[in-house]
């Protein structure tokens, strides 16, 4: 029983996310955080093209990779500049998140582990969604299609639009 | 060999607890800014994952990832915008230089 090619894939992606976003929460310069959470985030679009989920993973790499990331460099640049280094905590303060977050995953990681998912049956392939199937899901008002959250969302980012305007403006 | 739920779930709880110890250990906003992406990103792959293994047939999950990734982004950059505005006050986005609002 060879390793096959997809499990090489994901066992290659699972580390690069599992150390990548460890260094997120451990490096010292902001920047070097951002650049660790921008390569969480393209990993993360490579689990989900290996889950089959392929517009969802151009979705992340265009929203986050592609907005979310430079947002942050450039408010990085803004506030504090590049050379910053952080506080350091004090050794108790990260005593206590250190225990608290391993106590947290050591738990989690246990139940998931016992806990028996039931999958489903047949259609272990990977299928593709359509992005025709996913346009016409997302604007139809029937059974199991989206048209109410797709308009809340839709006023929601013309309210932060407005909000975010109206914050950062100087007076 | 196969790849189970358990291993996508394994490597969003370890990016979902790392998320947790930079918000708990951080002192600089936009860093605990980071630390909150991370926590999302780890349940945008726990829904799609659920969807993928559980229920193949539905669109569920995929749809509440979508929809959830929209929303974050758009918190993303109010949040921000708040951090430049405190900024431009305080001249610090350290966590212990704001304290008007806090007791």
């Amino acid at each position: 029983m060879g390793a096959t090619f997809e499990t090489i894939v994901f066992g290659v992606l699972a580390m690069f996310i599992i150390v990548m976003s460890v260094l997120t929460v451990t490096t010292g310069r902001i920047v070097r955080s951002a650049t660790y959470l921008l390569f969480v985030l393209l990993g993360t679009a490579g689990l989900y093209f290996l889950l089959g989920y392929t517009f969802l993973g151009s979705v992340q790499i265009m929203v986050y990779a592609g907005g979310v990331v430079v947002l942050y460099v450039f408010s990085i640049l803004l506030t504090s500049g590049a050379g910053d280094k952080a506080q350091k905590a004090r050794r108790s303060r990260l005593f206590a998140g250190l225990v608290t977050s391993v106590a947290g995953a050591a738990l989690v990681l246990f139940i998931t582990m016992t806990h028996h998912f039931v999958p489903a049956t047949g259609n272990e392939i990977p299928v593709e969604t359509g992005i025709n199937n996913i346009g016409r899901m997302m604007i139809g008002s029937g059974k199991y299609e989206y048209i109410l959250p797709f308009e809340a969302v839709s006023i929601f980012l013309l309210a932060c639009i407005v909000g975010a305007l109206l914050i950062a403006r100087k007076r | 060999m196969m790849i189970n739920i358990e291993c996508y779930l394994v490597v969003s709880t370890i990016m979902m607890f790392a998320g947790i110890y930079g918000f708990f250990t951080r002192h600089n906003m936009l860093a605990m800014l980071i630390s909150v992406e991370l926590m999302l990103n780890a349940t945008d792959i726990n829904f799609a994952v659920f969807n993928r293994f559980l229920f193949p047939a539905m669109k569920e999950g995929y749809f509440f990832s979508l929809f959830s990734i929209a929303i974050s982004a758009a918190e993303t950059a109010i949040a921000i915008a708040i951090m430049i505005n405190i900024y431009r006050n305080v001249r610090s986005i350290q966590t212990k230089d704001i304290e008007d609002m806090k007791w």
